[in-house]
């Protein structure tokens, strides 16, 4: 898996994502600057390829940053109550503050993206029996606790419809002025690059990082927060995208080993380019209608979370 | 030298190290015995500051451990605990690399990619340098460990339990190894054993503890003898010499 055929593959599908959909568009058009194709290209194509390539990155580097520090294969957003707790956070915000803006929101997601996440880690400390399948199963009940939590409320409140909008992630509804939160995951990213060496040596264990003199506890705590930081971005804007987190460092890891430095490249083009082939696929296979994100991940994410699983027990 | 001065750690009332005092000699192999439960890792633990003791303080080369900058002190005591469950995908050159991490913070320069080399020539595994870690066997595992350490360039070497899980073959081998990293490179280890027969044959002087508290100290020929031995395990343990070794004949007594 060479950097340069990732980027190549990442740069055609973009290209092919640009000029697939219900309008035709043709490069041609873009020519004429004032041109309806052309609009619908700034206005909703390039929106919905950067939406894309943003999400796609991002939740997969949210899961590689997770499974270094819980030092589990299977813990990921979706498997540690990462995005349950999100979507809480975005229900309470619209309860508490009914004409909530973008931004506040996006606070008040955070800080229970974060909380949620914290707990979790929580959670792990005082589990003794540190089975690679038994910790996601906890961190599974544990979301779906934060779920019933957030269903009951939303009951409650009569906003189970607007809820289950962020529970499918889907593109179709990204246009310009509503993806641009998802910004925020290009510092995001920046940061994670710059602190790869401390997150592989803090996945060696605790002891293993205070015998290199590093600040074990700050560095966790620097990844939730940025873990929290991408789910949220990615929640609000998108929806939930299940599976991303969990199967894409997975891939990389048994290609290109666990050091950080060299795999979050890969580990970010290839979620790119897997959310890319998606939605390509959910916006083809029964043209011209859509098959939300989220469903076409799930399918093809839990085939392929399914053949690590039993790789795995092959190779144990 | 290494100095534990009233050292304890309390788990609730109880103490499982208690008012210990050691010295521990530079430039030779000091080795922990003791039956289990005798608060030898737990020693070793705060003296590596992987612990916070209760009361006390370790000096090392008369610093008090608690002051020092723990960038600084990974420059100068190395601690491998008993290599537990390493599901982490890294080569054995990017594990040895990381040796160099207090003092290059992972931006290797010429000169630690010099060390790196060196720490894995020494120990033997330049040829299977870009194998995972996963991938090796037990003793191998170790040894990319060892060559960390000697990566990480510190006087003090402070090991829990390297031998275990290793057959003997490979646990022979890491002793030598140990011994040539006193004897060769000047480096002052301190290892926790549970084998007396390793801690006699390998090692210059002896701390035995029991019940959280230094029974024994000293020279290894003071400590390796039935009363001694007596004292520490309430076992009557018969001593053979053979050639230059003292062997301790535990299996049936």
């Amino acid at each position: 898996m060479k950097i340069r055929y990732l980027v190549i593959i990442t740069i055609s599908l973009s290209f092919l994502s640009l000029f697939v959909g219900v309008s035709r568009i043709t490069p041609m058009n873009l020519l004429d600057f004032k041109s309806e194709e052309t609009e619908i290209f700034l206005i909703s194509r390039l929106p919905r390829l950067v939406a894309i390539l943003l999400a796609g990155a991002g939740m997969s580097i949210a899961g590689l940053i997770m499974q270094q520090l819980s030092r589990n294969k299977f813990v990921s957003p979706t498997t540690a109550g990462t995005l349950d707790a999100t979507r809480l956070g975005i229900l309470v915000s619209m309860l508490l503050f009914t004409n909530a803006s973008t931004i506040e929101k996006m606070i008040v997601a955070f800080v229970f993206a974060l909380a949620g996440t914290l707990l979790f880690m929580q959670i792990l400390d005082r589990i003794k029996f540190k089975d690679a399948i038994f910790i996601p199963l906890v961190g599974l009940m544990f979301g779906n606790i934060l779920s019933s939590i957030a269903t009951f409320f939303a009951y409650k409140a009569n906003v189970i419809q607007n809820m289950s909008a962020w529970l499918q992630g889907d593109f179709s509804m990204i246009m310009k002025g509503r993806y641009e939160l998802l910004y925020i995951s290009i510092p995001v990213l920046i940061i994670t690059y710059l602190y790869a060496n401390r997150f592989t040596v803090a996945g060696m264990g605790e002891d293993f990082s205070k015998n290199l003199g590093l600040a074990y506890k700050r560095v966790v705590n620097i990844g939730l927060i940025l873990v929290a930081l991408i789910t949220t971005t990615v929640v609000l804007t998108v929806g939930m995208i299940p599976f991303l987190g969990l199967i894409i460092p997975n891939i990389v890891s048994i290609f290109k080993g666990d050091h950080l430095q060299k795999t979050l490249p890969h580990t970010a083009l290839l979620g790119a380019i897997f959310l890319l082939i998606c939605d390509i696929l959910g916006r083809v296979l029964i043209y011209p209608y859509e098959i939300s994100i989220s469903l076409m991940v799930g399918v093809i994410g839990s085939g392929i979370f399914l053949y690590l699983l039993f790789r795995r027990k092959a190779y144990a | 030298m290494i100095q534990v001065r009233e050292l304890s750690k309390f788990y609730g009332k109880k103490a499982v190290v208690e008012k210990v005092n050691v010295d521990i000699h530079r430039g030779k192999i000091t080795s922990f015995i003791g039956p289990n439960g005798a608060g030898k890792s737990t020693l070793l633990s705060m003296v590596s500051r992987l612990l916070d003791a209760d009361t006390g303080e370790v000096l090392v080369d008369n610093d008090d451990v608690r002051k020092m900058k723990s960038n600084d002190f990974s420059k100068r005591v190395s601690i491998l605990k008993q290599s537990n469950f390493m599901n982490v995908r890294l080569t054995i050159r990017e594990l040895v690399s990381f040796g160099r991490f207090p003092h290059s913070k992972g931006r290797l320069t010429a000169e630690d990619l010099r060390i790196v080399d060196q720490s894995m020539d020494y120990m033997d595994l330049m040829e299977m340098q870009n194998d995972y870690l996963d991938e090796l066997s037990g003793g191998q595992r170790q040894r990319a460990f060892i060559a960390m350490v000697i990566a990480q360039d510190t006087d003090y070497i402070l090991l829990d339990e390297p031998l275990n899980n290793l057959d003997m073959k490979h646990s022979v081998q890491i002793m030598k190894i140990l011994r040539r990293l006193v004897d060769e490179l000047g480096k002052t280890v301190v290892i926790v054993l549970h084998d007396i027969n390793f801690a006699s044959v390998y090692s210059d002087r002896i701390v035995a503890l029991k019940e959280g508290r230094v029974v024994k100290d000293g020279p290894t020929n003071d400590i390796i003898n039935s009363e001694a031995l007596k004292e520490i395990y309430d076992m009557d343990i018969p001593i053979k010499q053979m050639k230059n070794c003292r062997i301790c004949v535990y299996f049936d007594s």
